[in-house]
């Protein structure tokens, strides 16, 4: 700590040099949201990074900004104008350099958009699209970004987990630059009454493109996206998860904690050793380097608990621990815990379940 | 070509963190230190590109306290032909390690530049995307597959996105970062570990490669994360669907 101070002490004149000293003084927040979206519509997490950037102050103008070409893109932002009555304009950026999520020309959108609005935060949600665009941007604008919040407390000053979520860190962004946040959508869940309101329709303009320059943008080329096609709902966001760990044994198993997914209504997840042993893909990883949940009730079978996948699921509402062994680590967070055979415990519940309404 | 990898020295991943009584971090003396495992992964990969004869040499960077040296060692006993360590004493965020990477790209000008996606005391995340940013060098993070062409001077990259996976093309020079799933990587051998002290790893200092640090961002305290209430365990897959129904009410 005394380091740390000592070298504070030293980097202080060099404040003096900066250059968006004047936005910095204002003190005024206005925030630029990039939102992700699919199929027309805005993601579930961008509408949670929307909750977010309203939460750093009462009053606060917001512009979501969305990119990508053709029709989709224009329905997105007509839902992007009643996602959320906080949300004053959504930009639009049309372009063909826009239509696959690569960083390069993305960050520089960012930076561009950034010099002209003079935002005073840069929000997005802690998805791979926004983890991989976000930092990459913040050094296009010479900022450190603050990523993977959980807590604002104030326009300043911000709580993020380290160390695979065994630590919670008070940040507080000094910079004179715009502050560059990524956020945990699970941490601001978006109530479903949010989208109703036809009347605060937020005006949609379109983002000038003209001085975005090509040098760099094309050394980058996207191939393709595989992905697993599913009917379940979508890990990160379900209200129910239910994750299998190494006891499965085998992908032929693991079918079983599908089929008890199916009848919850709920999303499939699954450690890191079933995904290194080829039971599931790995996009059902849920820990520390896979996806965050925070559902309302996470059911691990055979789940040991190591620190990597509790980092992942620790905020769930309720956890439910099926396991042999009654000394594993999962039990110690569990709400309910069931000693015993995941192969006699797993059909068991599959028959005693009621039939989903 | 040359690969350099970034390699950060972190509390093992094993090790159980104890946050200090006065909030001011982690409890990081005498207790074990190692090689981040992303870090590991992405020195793996680059010592596969040059066994498979597309590099001609891997350098390994760590920047921080001179205890950086001992996971450099462990570096060059994988197989890095050569060390270099930025010296600094304070605490060293993304934008720093960025621009000091920056400038040794400069100084070595490798075509690649190899990072693990994350540290894991941080968990930032960042780095890589900044170093990129800074170089105006495309990006290819998160990695679980990378397969370099020398003859078109790319590199095709699968990576690990939300909903599946996502394959890039680079043009070289570039930045990756490593996922887990990338490869194995090796264990050191005694042989390898006594070559490793023969090799030569180059000293920096702050001054040397002409960078400010400035620090725009505070640490103001770190604490434990609250903690759950103690759970029940139940005795049978009845009692369990009555608690479900009864007390979670989501079944």
């Amino acid at each position: 700590m005394a380091a740390f101070r000592a070298l504070r002490k030293r980097i202080v004149p060099s404040f003096k040099s900066r250059i968006f000293a004047s936005s910095f003084n204002s003190r005024s927040i206005s925030t630029l949201v990039l939102a992700e979206h699919e199929g027309g519509a805005i993601k579930p997490q961008s509408v949670s990074a929307v909750k977010a950037a309203s939460s750093l102050s009462d009053e606060n103008s917001i512009s979501l900004l969305l990119a990508g070409s053709g029709p989709a893109l224009h329905d997105a932002a007509a839902n992007a104008a009643l996602c959320d009555p906080s949300v004053s304009q959504v930009l639009v950026a049309d372009s063909e350099k826009f239509s696959h999520p690569l960083a390069e020309p993305w960050a520089r959108l960012i930076h561009l958009v950034q010099q002209k609005g003079g935002y005073s935060h840069v929000i997005t949600a802690s998805g791979s699209f926004g983890k991989n665009i976000l930092p990459r941007a913040a050094a296009l604008l010479d900022v450190s970004p603050i990523t993977d919040v959980i807590e604002i407390s104030d326009s300043h000053l911000f709580v993020r987990p380290i160390y695979a979520g065994n630590a919670l860190c008070t940040v507080r962004y000094t910079g004179a630059g715009p502050c560059l946040l990524s956020i945990r959508s699970t941490s601001f869940p978006v109530s479903p009454i949010s989208a109703d309101s036809k009347s605060n329709e937020a005006p949609i303009s379109q983002v000038d493109l003209s001085t975005f320059g090509e040098d760099s943008v094309c050394k980058s080329r996207y191939v393709k996206h595989t992905s697993q096609d599913t009917d379940r709902p979508d890990l990160g966001n379900a209200r129910v998860v239910v994750t299998g760990g190494r006891a499965l044994k085998s992908a032929e198993n693991f079918k079983m904690i599908e089929k008890l997914a199916e009848k919850l209504g709920a999303a499939v997840g699954a450690t890191r050793a079933a995904v290194d042993a080829g039971y599931v893909p790995n996009e059902l990883q849920v820990g520390q380097t896979g996806k965050i949940v925070a559902p309302e009730l996470y059911l691990a079978f055979g789940v040991s608990g190591a620190i990597q996948h509790l980092a992942g699921m620790r905020d769930s509402k309720y956890i439910v621990a099926v396991n042999k062994d009654a000394d594993a680590p999962i039990f110690q967070v569990a709400d309910y815990g069931l000693v015993g055979d995941i192969f006699e415990v797993i059909p068991e519940l599959l028959e005693k379940l009621p039939e989903k309404k | 070509m040359k690969i350099m990898v970034a390699l950060k020295r972190v509390v093992d991943y094993a090790v159980k963190i104890r946050v200090k009584p006065d909030k001011s971090g982690v409890e990081t003396q005498n207790v074990k230190m190692s090689m981040n495992p992303f870090c590991e992964i992405a020195l793996e990969e680059a010592l596969r590109i040059k066994e498979s004869g597309m590099a001609s040499e891997v350098v390994a960077v760590s920047m921080g306290l001179k205890q950086c040296v001992d996971t450099l060692r462990t570096g060059l006993a994988m197989g890095a032909d050569r060390g270099i360590h930025v010296e600094t004493d304070g605490p060293l965020y993304p934008l720093s390690v960025a621009k000091l990477l920056r400038a040794l790209v400069e100084v070595e000008k490798p075509g690649l530049l190899i990072l693990g996606k994350q540290a894991i005391d941080d968990d930032c995340n960042q780095t890589g995307q900044m170093v990129a940013g800074l170089l105006n060098w495309p990006q290819g993070t998160f990695a679980s597959k990378v397969v370099l062409d020398k003859e078109k001077q790319v590199v095709t990259v699968d990576r690990e996105v939300d909903g599946g996976l996502e394959t890039l093309c680079l043009d070289l020079p570039a930045v990756i970062t490593t996922d887990l799933r990338l490869n194995q990587p090796r264990y050191a051998t005694l042989p390898n570990i006594m070559k490793a002290k023969s090799k030569v790893i180059k000293k920096y200092t702050l001054q040397d490669l002409n960078v400010e640090l400035k620090s725009d961002i505070e640490q103001v305290q770190v604490t434990e994360p609250p903690k759950r209430k103690a759970g029940v365990l139940v005795s049978s897959v009845d009692e369990l669907i009555d608690k479900l129904k009864n007390e979670v009410h989501v079944i």
